[in-house]
């Protein structure tokens, strides 16, 4: 099937894919982001690990500026997103998203999920669009299920099709929000094989997982974030395998051993 | 003195003289003899040969029924153009109530506390005799006069019911289209809106209900007979037969026609469209 380009041919970005410099965010009194700095390049994987509550999610929220961040620059291919006169719709239909509670629209087919921002936003006709929607459904192991409900779906399917929405638009860049953090465990293998096949492509990745196995083996570069900070940032097998940093250490023993914990020990809490 | 140590004294068991089981037993049958004794005092005392001559009395029931056809589809003509009024004027009041205009949200709760909190048949009358004198104009068509007065009392319920609506579809649907490079306009359009709609169903077919024998108030604007909607044929025929109240209880059987289907269909709809969501 020969499919009419998509796309209009972008050039490859130069330099950095994401910059984010001296970032901070606060809700309200309570300050999330104590100054983050953080490039991804193109084609580069980078996991974000880190304790619950330390500000990963946020950060990633501030890319596509879900988030507005209270201070700092973020540019995200080429385009500064913290500049007020910004486009950012234009810049978020570059930029695709994947959200640990997947968000289907839940009153729509799985074909439309994929469909309907392909033909708002891109401007794209039904049968352009239909067609970009399927090749991606069948990248995820879907198109059998394009006509049914999201609510009709397991949660590893929900997620797989979250991130074949994510891609029918095209995307530079693909933000990862703890995407199996909502799965049950049996169903954590197939996204997660998803997004090693994304990522063997050469797509540009931030994710913010707790998944060490995947991090290690799939991340370029792994950035452990604690309390609102950067503590330490460095290749995968570095970080997770030998990590320089006490906190760091602390954080992989609870996580890679959580039967051994000692409650109020030196490793505990 | 030396106490003798005598064992405690055996503390009974307090046992209930009836088992709880029976004693609900037995409550459910003194409910059951109520109901059959209260049933019987109605059908003793009631005089039925009185109640068929007055109630049911068929020749007056014969005689309204070439009237009656037109009555009702004056009554569902007027329901449907009032719903129409109070759909869009209440849409357009939930979002302005959600606005972060800060005057679009007064106005919002200005309008619905007003329309909320006067009688309907007030709005009637004020359209009928103080808008025309007032504003310097007369609406010609009844359909319009009513349409608009019982639109606008309504559209304040309706505006409470879809915003409830509004905000209950998840935050997460809001941020996956934004996400996506939708504007915060079509997000509304295309994601929010129709799923408010499906979570406002059931609380929407009230409204329908209600508006739908609100109609018996426009009665305060002057009829023809051929504008006459239930109601109005009702209160004629009872003033002008001798068939007692038999017209009231036609009438009431056809306000039930309209009303109970629209519940029946209402639930069809939620259980087809429920079938989408979480």
């Amino acid at each position: 099937m020969a499919l009419p380009p998509t796309t209009p041919p972008t050039p490859p970005a130069a330099g950095p894919v994401v910059t984010i410099s001296g970032l901070h965010k606060s809700f309200g009194d309570r300050e999330v982001l104590r100054g983050i700095d953080l490039e991804v390049g193109s084609g580069e994987v980078v996991c974000v690990i880190g304790p619950s509550g330390s500000g990963k999610s946020t950060l990633l929220r501030c890319v596509n500026l879900l988030e507005q961040p209270t201070a700092g620059t973020v540019t995200v291919l080429g385009t500064e997103v913290t500049d007020p006169d910004v486009d950012i719709d234009q810049v978020r239909s570059r930029v695709g998203m994947v959200f640990q509670q997947f968000n289907l629209f839940a009153h729509q087919s799985v074909l439309q999920n994929c469909t309907l921002a392909q033909r708002k936003v891109l401007g794209r006709s039904r049968a352009q669009a239909e067609a970009v929607a399927m090749k991606n459904l069948e990248h995820v192991g879907l198109a059998d299920r394009a006509q049914s409900m999201p609510s009709q779906l397991s949660g590893g399917q929900q997620q797989r099709v979250a991130i074949a929405r994510a891609l029918s638009m095209d995307p530079e860049l693909m933000l990862f929000d703890e995407p199996t953090s909502a799965l049950d465990p049996e169903l954590v293998g197939e996204v997660l094989a998803v997004m090693r096949d994304l990522a063997q492509e050469g797509m540009t990745m931030l994710v913010v997982t707790h998944e060490m196995a995947f991090a290690r083996e799939v991340g370029d570069r792994v950035v452990f974030m604690d309390d609102g900070s950067v503590v330490e940032t460095g290749p995968a097998d570095q970080v997770i395998g030998a990590p320089a940093e006490e906190r760091t250490q602390a954080f992989l023993r609870r996580v890679l051993d959580p039967t051994h914990l000692q409650v109020g020990g030196p490793n505990g809490t | 003195m030396a106490a003798t140590l005598s064992p405690p004294p055996v503390r009974p068991v307090a046992r209930p003289r009836m088992s709880p089981r029976r004693r609900a037993r037995t409550a459910r049958g003194i409910q059951y003899a109520l109901l059959l004794v209260a049933a019987a005092v109605v059908v003793a005392v009631t005089d039925w040969r009185q109640v068929g001559v007055s109630f049911f009395n068929p020749t007056v029931a014969v005689e309204m029924l070439p009237t009656l056809g037109r009555a009702l589809t004056n009554t569902l003509v007027y329901t449907a153009a009032a719903f129409a009024v109070g759909l869009s004027l209440g849409l357009l009041l939930a979002l302005m109530k959600l606005s972060s205009v800060r005057p679009y949200r007064w106005i919002a709760t200005l309008y619905i506390e007003f329309f909320r909190g006067i009688p309907a048949l007030l709005v009637v009358v004020a359209f009928g005799y103080a808008v025309p004198v007032a504003l310097g104009v007369s609406i010609g068509s009844l359909t319009a006069k009513a349409a608009l007065a019982l639109g606008m009392v309504s559209a304040a319920y309706i505006a409470e019911t879809l915003r409830a609506g509004i905000q209950a579809v998840p935050r997460g649907q809001v941020e996956a289209a934004r996400s996506l490079g939708m504007s915060h306009g079509r997000t509304m359009v295309t994601i929010v809106i129709p799923q408010a709609f499906r979570i406002v169903l059931p609380p929407m077919t009230n409204e329908l209900i209600l508006l739908t024998k609100d109609t018996s108030l426009i009665f305060l604007l002057g009829l023809t007979p051929a504008q006459y909607d239930l109601t109005k044929l009702g209160r004629d025929f009872l003033s002008s037969a001798t068939g007692g109240l038999t017209a009231l209880f036609v009438i009431g059987a056809c306000y039930l026609c309209i009303t109970i289907p629209l519940g029946l269909l209402a639930r069809r709809l939620e259980a087809t469209t429920g079938r989408g969501t979480r």
